[in-house]
């Protein structure tokens, strides 16, 4: 174990990556407030900034869900590139913060730059809008928010520490089961606080809201899904570019077959969750529901609709299917750079088709700050993963991970 | 199928087990099967078999079953039997997934077993020779076929250096023929000469 390469150096290059697709995004930032930032109540901009921001928090929290879900479950495959899980879900920081000074901005800003609801003349003539006033108002989507955001990154930095607290030091077997112990009650508070925020509430405060009238209850686990998946393309790409790099020794095809496993599983969980939510309000045809789809099916963004089904489901499906292409790091590298703008497509057309229903609004600011925000979950999870051990020597499941096998 | 001369070695462990498939295929002996009581992990890689093609099958009968639903239900709506569903047109294929999705799942489970059971040659009615009944509860089973290159001599003293705890000879029919474990003469009724450690 001594002839490991146990600390990430962080070559030149990724620096100047990292660097250059923050400026990129800042860039973007300055010319999108600019063009965008006061014409049409702002509305461009901060739903660019929403969409962006939301994603790619969401896909970094997906890596927290990831290890926090195989701690729970006691699983022992991950536990040779868990660090790296790590290291991206301490994105959350940054880029929560971002997220949330952006929220408060829509929330505060202005009545009419994206959420309906905030508008109180409307709502006081609108008895769907007062139904649901205590739920849409800036109070609790304030409260909710910084609980939601909050939670993440206490329960993130408890969950790291937990991880490094036994680096420079051997278990013995009771302490073992006690660290355990610990690990999966923390494990358990994080999952149930997901289920609460992710998996329920948030993205309907967040997303959903900005269609007031209309309502899915699956939309959150359909947000979920598509950022899980996302979230598990992540991993690879960092594992992937590690092990390139000559790091984690230990990872090996097992374990990449098993990241892109999930990748394949879950991009059918996805279609599966986005297939019953429009089915359902396709066949029921009832006027108040099918106006969600209608730009979305068969209005201006009828092309992304169906190309979000072609990368998220069909490529996936297809290229994923057979077990060499699971065990292949070029083909997982190109799935996962697939699936991650796959699912920023469907972000895409998640927040758009409200404001803008008769005209795709795409432009190069949209790319920019997406890139802005790649640089910064690069600059940040390198930073992590460079200042601790890339392995978590002393943890009681190392063997099981070392020895995996499918 | 024909019936063939094996030597057939008995275990009492996995690990002797494992370094004796090692060698067998290290000497040139052909192994015809091992027989275990129950799966063991990573015996597949050491036997040197190749992946099964079992899901390239599935995938096959999955296609199948898709194909089969798109076009039936697509002749029976929009040829054979058109209804008036709310005014929906006939050719809806949103309404079709749900049932194309399960055809395609009955298909691919189906066939999968049918072929897995043929694979193994398992099917009522029909029976297979045994050569040690004891794979089934706790012994493990190595058979070596003997072809023209290998004396029969040769290999039985080959299989006690790599550790077997029983040896024997027996001429058996490698596939499958009619009968019934529970009416006909077999392994069940005669010892077969079986030499227990």
């Amino acid at each position: 174990m001594s002839s490991i390469k146990e600390h990430f150096e962080i070559p030149g290059r990724y620096k100047q990556w990292s660097f250059g697709l923050m400026g990129v995004g800042i860039l973007s930032l300055i010319v999108g407030f600019i063009l965008y930032g006061s014409a049409d109540h702002g509305t461009r901009f901060w739903a660019t900034m929403l969409q962006n921001s939301v994603y790619f928090l969401l896909i970094v929290n997906a890596a927290m869900f990831f290890f926090c879900a195989t701690t729970l479950a006691w699983g022992g495959f991950q536990m040779t590139f868990r660090r790296v899980t790590e290291a991206i879900s301490a994105s959350v920081i940054p880029i929560g913060t971002i997220t949330f000074i952006i929220l408060m901005c829509i929330v505060f800003g202005g009545k009419d730059t994206i959420y309906e609801w905030l508008n109180k003349d409307k709502v006081a003539h609108d008895e769907i809008l007062k139904g649901k006033s205590g739920f849409l108002s800036p109070t609790f989507f304030t409260v909710w928010s910084i609980l939601t955001i909050g939670l993440w990154m206490a329960l993130g930095i408890k969950m790291r520490s937990l991880s490094r607290s036994i680096d420079n030091h051997k278990l013995t077997v009771e302490e073992g089961k006690k660290y355990m112990f610990t690990n999966t009650i923390w494990a358990a508070i994080y999952i149930v606080w997901f289920a609460l925020t992710v998996a329920s509430v948030t993205p309907w405060l967040w997303l959903m809201s900005i269609d007031a009238h209309w309502f899915s209850t699956m939309y959150s686990w359909y947000t979920f899904a598509s950022t899980f998946v996302a979230g598990m393309a992540l991993i690879s790409l960092f594992v992937i570019y590690l092990k390139n790099r000559g790091y984690l020794e230990y990872v090996n095809q097992e374990h990449l077959h098993d990241l892109g496993k999930f990748q394949f599983a879950f991009s059918i969980f996805w279609t599966y969750l986005w297939f019953a939510q429009f089915m359902l309000t396709w066949y029921a045809n009832i006027s108040e529901e099918t106006i969600y789809f209608k730009p979305r099916f068969e209005g201006a963004y009828t092309g992304i609709f169906y190309l979000n089904l072609i990368i998220n489901f069909l490529a996936p499906l297809l290229i994923f299917m057979s077990r060499n292409s699971k065990r292949n790091y070029a083909t997982v590298t190109f799935m996962s750079i697939l699936i991650i703008f796959g699912h920023w497509l469907d972000f895409y057309q998640m927040v758009f088709p409200h404001h803008y229903t008769d005209h795709v609004p795409m432009n190069l600011f949209d790319f920019g700050i997406a890139l802005g925000f790649v640089g910064l979950i690069m600059w940040q999870t390198g930073t992590v993963l460079s200042k601790y051990p890339l392995l978590a020597k002393n943890h009681p499941f190392l063997k099981e991970s070392i020895i995996h096998h499918t | 199928m024909a019936v063939k001369k094996f030597v057939v070695g008995y275990f009492e462990d996995e690990p002797e087990l494992f370094d004796g498939v090692k060698k067998v295929r290290k000497a040139g002996y052909k192994i015809h099967d091992v027989y275990t009581p129950m799966p063991i992990h990573g015996l597949d890689k050491a036997m040197g078999l190749r992946d099964t093609s079992l899901h390239t099958a599935g995938f096959i009968y999955g296609i199948t079953g898709t194909t089969t639903a798109l076009s039936g239900i697509g002749w029976i709506f929009n040829a054979d039997w058109p209804l008036n569903f709310g005014g929906k047109s006939h050719f809806s294929l949103p309404a079709w997934i749900p049932i194309t999705f399960e055809l395609t799942v009955l298909f691919s489970a189906v066939g999968m077993v049918l072929t897995f059971c043929w694979l193994c040659q398992l099917a009522p009615f029909v029976r297979k020779h045994h050569f040690n009944l004891r794979s089934t509860d706790d012994q493990f089973t190595m058979v070596i076929e003997l072809t023209g290159k290998s004396s029969e001599a040769d290999v039985q003293a080959f299989m006690s250096s790599i550790g077997a705890k029983g040896i024997n000879v027996q001429n058996a029919e490698t596939g499958w023929w009619l009968g019934r474990y529970d009416k006909d003469k077999g392994p069940y009724d005669k010892a077969e000469g079986i030499e227990l450690a």
